[in-house]
C-alpha cells in the first residue's frame, strides 16, 4: 500500500513525465493552446496508458520473458499500442459516437506519442509487477493530465502580453515551460519522504 | 517542406537537413530526446550517432520497399522498419557502450517514436528514390545531431562547468585508455570563485536553452525573409493518416504565428 501510494504521488509530481523527464513534449506544446483541447488530449492519454499497459504487462512476463524474446521488446510494445489506438477508435467509432467525437481527433496522434511508449518500457524496466504497473501509469497520466492543464492556463495568460517579436510563439511557450517546470522540483524528494 | 515536383541534386537532398530544414531548430520535430538527453555533450553525440544511423537505415529500407508496401497499412509497415533497425542501434549500444545505454536510458528505445525518423518516411522516403532518401536521412540525422551538440555545449558548459566530460565513455569503444585517457575539459575548476549552476542540467534548464536556440535560428531566418520555426501539420508523422476531416484538419496544432 505504502509502495503504491508513494508510486502514485512520485509519478504525478516528483517525477512528472512532461515536466521533468521529458516525455510526451509534442502533445504538452502543440495541444496545450486552450483548455479543452488540452484536457480532451489528456483523458485519451490516461485512457491509451492504462489500456497499453494492461496489455503489455501479460505479453512481457508470459510470452517474452519465458522464451527469451526480450529483445522484441520494443518492435512488440510499439505495434501493440498502435494496433490497440486503431482498435480503440474503431471501436468508439461504432459504439459510443459521443466519446468519439469528443476524443477520436487525439487518438491517431497518440501513437506516435512518446509518453505512452515511455511508460510501458519503464513499467518493465523497474520490473513493477502488475498492480504497480497500472497504477504507475494512472499516475503517468494524472501527471501528463497536470502539466498540460496547468499550461494551457498559462498560455492563455500569455496570449495577451506584449512580448519580443523574436520571442513570439515557440520560443515564449519553451520559456514559460521552463518556469512551471521550476515550481515542479520543488517536489522533489516527496515521495521518500511522506511517510516519515 | 520538400516537394518532389522540384528536382534537387544529391547534394542540395544532403544539405538542407543541416541548417535550412533543420529537424530540431526549424521545423521542431524530436522534442523530446532534444530536451532530456542534452545534459552533456557525450550524451548528445550518443543519441545524434544513434539516430542518424536509424534514420540513415531507415530511410534506405523504407524507400526500397516503397512500391511493395500498400497505402493503407504504411505506417505500420514503417513502424516495423524503424523498431527493428532501433533495436539493432540498441543491441550494439548495450554491447559496446554500456555506459551511455545507461545515462540514455529509456530515451534510446524511445528512437522508434521520434517523429524526425516516421517524418521523413513519411513526406520523403516513401516518394524519393533509395540515394536521395539516404542522402536525406544522413543531412537530417547530422542537423539533428549538430542541434543536440549546440544544446549539449551551452548545458554541460553553464551547468557542470565541464565540456565534453565523460568522453572516455564513448572513446572506450578505441580500447582502454583511447586517446591517452582523455576525460573532458574541466573549464570552471572546483571551488573556483564561479560555481555551475546545476539548474542548466535540470529539466527547466532544457527548455530555456532550447527556448532561446529557437528564438535564435528564427531571429536569423527572419533577416533572410523565412518563416518561423513552428509546430504545424509538416512536423506532424500523422498529419497524411489524420482522421480529421481535410478543412479542419490540425486544429489541435499550433499554427505557426
Amino acid at each position: 500500500m505504502k509502495l503504491a501510494f508513494s508510486v502514485l504521488i512520485g509519478s504525478i509530481l516528483v517525477e512528472n513525465f512532461v515536466l521533468s523527464k521529458f516525455l510526451g513534449i509534442c502533445p504538452f506544446l502543440g495541444v496545450s493552446k486552450k483548455l479543452n483541447t488540452a484536457a480532451g488530449m489528456s483523458v485519451a492519454v490516461i485512457f491509451v496508458m492504462l489500456l497499453a499497459t494492461a496489455v503489455t504487462q501479460p505479453i512481457n512476463r508470459y510470452l517474452l520473458m519465458p522464451n527469451g524474446l526480450d529483445y522484441l521488446q520494443t518492435i512488440v510494445f510499439i505495434l501493440v499500442i498502435a494496433a490497440l489506438v486503431q482498435l480503440v477508435e474503431t471501436v468508439l467509432k461504432k459504439f459510443l459516437p459521443a466519446l468519439y467525437k469528443a476524443l477520436g481527433i487525439y487518438l491517431p496522434l497518440i501513437t506516435t506519442n512518446c509518453a505512452v511508449l515511455g511508460v510501458v518500457v519503464l513499467n518493465v524496466n523497474n520490473a513493477y509487477s502488475f498492480g504497480i504497473a497500472m497504477i504507475n501509469s494512472l499516475g503517468a497520466g494524472l501527471g501528463f493530465m497536470l502539466a498540460m492543464v496547468m499550461f494551457a492556463g498559462v498560455r492563455e495568460r500569455l496570449e495577451s502580453c506584449d512580448i519580443p517579436k523574436f520571442l513570439q510563439g515557440l520560443p515564449s511557450t519553451l520559456i514559460a515551460a521552463s518556469l512551471v517546470s521550476l515550481s515542479f522540483l520543488g517536489f522533489a524528494g516527496l515521495a521518500e519522504g511522506i511517510f516519515k | 517542406m520538400t516537394t518532389i515536383e522540384e528536382k534537387r541534386t544529391l547534394r542540395q537532398e544532403f544539405t538542407k537537413g543541416l541548417v535550412a530544414e533543420n529537424p530540431t531548430l526549424r521545423l521542431v520535430l524530436g522534442t523530446c530526446p532534444t530536451l532530456a538527453v542534452t545534459t552533456s555533450v557525450v550524451n548528445a553525440l550518443g543519441m545524434g550517432i544513434s539516430a542518424t544511423l536509424i534514420l540513415l537505415c531507415s530511410n534506405i529500407c523504407i524507400s526500397a520497399i516503397r512500391r511493395l508496401v500498400p497505402d493503407r497499412i504504411r505506417i505500420p509497415a514503417y513502424i516495423v522498419v524503424i523498431a527493428s533497425f532501433s533495436t539493432m542501434v540498441q543491441m550494439l549500444v548495450k554491447a559496446f557502450v554500456p555506459v551511455l545505454d545507461k545515462s540514455l536510458g529509456v530515451f534510446l528505445p524511445l528512437i522508434v517514436v521520434n517523429c524526425i525518423i516516421l517524418g521523413r518516411a513519411e513526406a520523403f522516403a516513401r516518394k524519393n528514390t533509395v540515394l536521395a532518401s539516404a542522402a536525406d536521412g544522413l543531412g537530417m540525422g547530422i542537423g539533428f545531431t549538430a542541434a543536440l551538440l549546440c544544446m549539449g555545449t551551452i548545458r554541460e558548459i553553464l551547468g557542470a562547468g565541464t565540456f565534453l566530460g565523460g568522453a572516455q565513455s564513448l572513446l572506450s569503444i578505441f580500447g582502454e585508455n583511447a586517446l591517452g585517457g582523455f576525460d573532458g575539459f574541466r573549464l570552471i575548476p572546483e571551488g573556483a570563485f564561479l560555481q555551475p549552476m546545476i539548474i542548466f542540467i535540470l529539466a527547466p534548464g532544457g527548455y530555456f536553452v532550447f527556448g532561446l536556440l529557437i528564438a535564435l535560428s528564427n531571429k536569423l531566418a527572419g533577416n533572410g525573409g523565412k518563416t518561423k520555426a513552428g509546430l504545424g501539420c509538416a512536423g506532424c508523422p500523422m498529419a497524411a493518416n489524420c482522421s480529421l476531416p481535410q478543412k479542419e484538419k490540425c486544429k489541435t496544432e499550433v499554427k505557426p504565428e
